[in-house]
């Protein structure tokens, strides 16, 4: 204890916070609660809304948008971010309808789907690595030329005719009400959570995000994790298109519209610092349940969607707001 | 130094536009006939004024991606409050229209200054909250152009000197604009607060209410264009305008405004307008599918934003520039 600290009334605690302590105060609890108190007040609102078929097509609302949110959530921690996902869905989801077109099986398909979001994921990965220019003009150029290529290839027509097999993606159940996406989501999570909280690379995202240049310096290939972030984030766009193509059964180059933005409303209602550096999977985890428990328990009551996107907003800000208007009527 | 590179910047962009006039017209010669001219820029014109308020929000190292909700929900309230006043002088349509939009502005100002939220966590949240109660006051119902007084819609097009009030409007925006951003201490400051924030902090500067006046002066701005936006196409409801946000940030960029702030001239935004405006109005005549543009303006952002980046490579210290460009 310094002479400094006593001078500035600062008291020193003899003990530090306990591990069970500290995890009770994170934003993860927080958000935890949120969802409970939503889960409760959603069952005594409507009383569709305790029915297992029904919570299992609810998770179908998040479960495309979350998969993109953990590749987005790594992005935005190493100081980044990617404007053009929804993009890279229309313009992967143009591709495999073009690969129908010409007779492709399913397989050929999964493999246009995924290599789409790769190649967009490498444009954006090239443009911000190679050039060092800010990626979110980079995202919202992208973001309005994937989208654009597809309007030309499609201008107002819609691609369908998918193979009945390929449907498994998007509608098929691995058992009982347990659908494939379901499964998807779950497994995804798990990769970017191990990725991020138990590998090398995870802590380099963490080091870019907090300081590109210490990082650097401490020999870590900023660019290059970069990039692969990008490439990461343009695959599990791939994968999303892939799922979303299968439930929808066509094509429209208007498909997937302003998901960008609640895949990043996911991903910072996560408690993910959009300034980048802190940031966790499970909190992005209970924030993507977050939102689909709203929009489902809302939709059940007949709250128009335009509405639940008030909703969606107003937490947005409020999950933020809230601690700091706290910390200030404390102060 | 910075003041040439910035005014030659703006004079490759005039240039750009110039060449693709020039291109149009080697096979359609009306298109650059004056009279078509006056169009195209009265076309551009909301572009133009929304761009304007968006560079300073961007000068401040802010976004503003609330500005189309924005203008959505200002046009639909003045819609509503006419078809229930329809004798209402225009004088104080615009002053609501301009007030309901620096209020929307000030909230978004006053979330980023006093809580500290990132400006564009802000903005994408009131973007939702705001086309959301489009819907609430609207009931989700359309305001049609019999339901709007003549002289309602008669302001944007009534003319003087040959140009129509909404290219006035412009004119007039760009002029009081650059005369605040050049001549005042409130635009020399947010210049001030995006260069350096910490120098800005020692010299006096209150950071976040100079963020807080740009969020307040694109709101108003996104509220007038409104009101001109509603009774030009005569016609408001929930999704008027979508999109159009980005349309404004792209305009910005290729008009050289740096996102990292601090860098950016009205002129540059205007021309940045004027050439996606050009751009837009070209298509049809050029007899290009106008599913051709979203692709076409994506790439003139990223071609910008890659000249742009070329043109102020060599600032910084050398630590921070390895650190930009690694191998």
């Amino acid at each position: 204890m310094s002479l400094s600290d006593h001078l500035q009334g600062r008291s020193i605690p003899d003990r530090l916070q306990s591990p069970l302590e500290k995890r009770l105060k994170s934003w993860e609890s927080l958000l935890l609660l949120v969802a409970i108190a939503i889960f409760i007040a959603n069952s005594f609102a409507s009383p569709y809304f305790l029915n297992a078929w029904n919570l299992s097509d609810a998770t179908f609302n998040f479960t495309e948008k979350a998969m993109i949110a953990f590749a987005m959530a790594l992005l935005i921690i190493s100081g980044e971010i990617d404007l053009s996902v929804a993009a890279i869905i229309a313009l992967a989801s143009t591709a495999m309808g073009a690969a129908v077109q010409a007779g492709a099986g399913t397989p050929v398909l999964v493999l246009v789907g995924l290599g789409t979001g790769l190649l967009c994921g490498a444009f954006n990965g090239l443009l911000v690595t190679r050039f060092g220019l800010p990626s979110i003009v980079v995202t919202i150029g992208t973001m309005s030329l994937f989208r654009g290529i597809s309007y030309i290839i499609l201008g107002d027509q819609a691609y369908g005719g998918y193979p009945s097999d390929f449907a498994f993606f998007g509608r098929g159940y691995v058992f009982w009400m347990i659908s494939f996406e379901l499964v998807l989501f779950a497994v995804i999570a798990l990769i970017y959570g191990v990725i991020l909280h138990m590998t090398n690379f995870g802590r380099a995202v963490y080091a870019i995000g907090n300081n590109p240049t210490g990082a650097l310096f401490s020999g870590i290939r900023v660019a290059r994790v970069k990039f692969i972030l990008f490439l990461l984030t343009g695959l599990m766009s791939g994968v999303a298109a892939i799922c979303l193509t299968s439930r929808l059964g066509s094509t429209r180059p208007s498909i997937a519209t302003g998901w960008e933005l609640e895949v990043v409303t996911m991903v910072v209602l996560g408690g993910v610092n959009i300034l980048g550096g802190s940031g966790t999977i499970p909190g992005v985890v209970i924030a993507a349940f977050v939102m689909g428990l709203v929009t489902f328990g809302l939709g059940l009551l007949n709250v128009p969607g335009i509405v639940m996107s008030i909703v969606i907003g107003a937490l947005l800000i409020g999950v933020i707001a809230l601690p700091r208007l706290w910390d200030m009527w404390r102060a | 130094m910075l003041k040439r590179l910035i005014m030659s910047r703006e004079a490759l962009l005039f240039g750009a536009i110039a060449i693709l006039c020039a291109l149009i017209a080697t096979r359609f010669p009306g298109f650059v006939a004056p009279s078509n001219l006056v169009r195209v820029f009265n076309d551009t014109s909301p572009l133009i004024l929304l761009a304007i308020g968006q560079m300073i929000v961007i000068l401040t190292k802010c976004i503003d991606l609330s500005v189309a909700a924005n203008l959505a929900l200002t046009g639909m309230c003045v819609a509503m409050l006419n078809t229930v006043y329809p004798d209402l002088p225009i004088a104080v349509t615009l002053v609501i229209a301009v007030g309901l939009g620096a209020l929307m502005g000030m909230f978004n100002g006053i979330l980023v200054w006093k809580l500290a939220i990132p400006p564009i966590v802000v903005t994408l949240g009131t973007m939702t909250i705001f086309r959301g109660i489009i819907f609430l006051v609207s009931d989700g119902n359309w305001v049609n152009s019999h339901e709007m007084s003549a002289s309602f819609k008669a302001f944007p097009r009534s003319e003087f000197l040959g140009l129509p009030m909404l290219s006035w409007t412009a004119i007039l925006a760009v002029i009081v604009f650059t005369l605040v951003m050049t001549r005042t201490t409130l635009g020399r400051g947010f210049y001030a607060v995006g260069g350096n924030p910490h120098a800005a902090t020692y010299t006096g500067l209150n950071v976040g209410r100079s963020q807080f006046w740009a969020f307040t002066i694109s709101g108003a701005l996104a509220g007038l264009t409104g009101y001109l936006w509603v009774s030009r196409y005569a016609v408001a409801y929930v999704d008027i305008a979508g999109g159009f946000e980005l349309d404004v940030v792209a305009a910005c960029v290729i008009g050289g405004i740096s996102i990292a702030g601090g860098i950016g001239t009205v002129g540059g935004a205007v021309l940045g307008a004027l050439f996606l405006g050009v751009i837009k109005n070209a298509l049809p005549v050029v007899n290009i599918s106008p599913f051709w543009q979203l692709a076409i303006s994506g790439a003139a952002i990223i071609i910008a934003v890659i000249v742009n980046a070329r043109a102020s490579r060599e600032k910084g210290r050398i630590i921070l520039k390895s650190a930009e460009k690694p191998a």
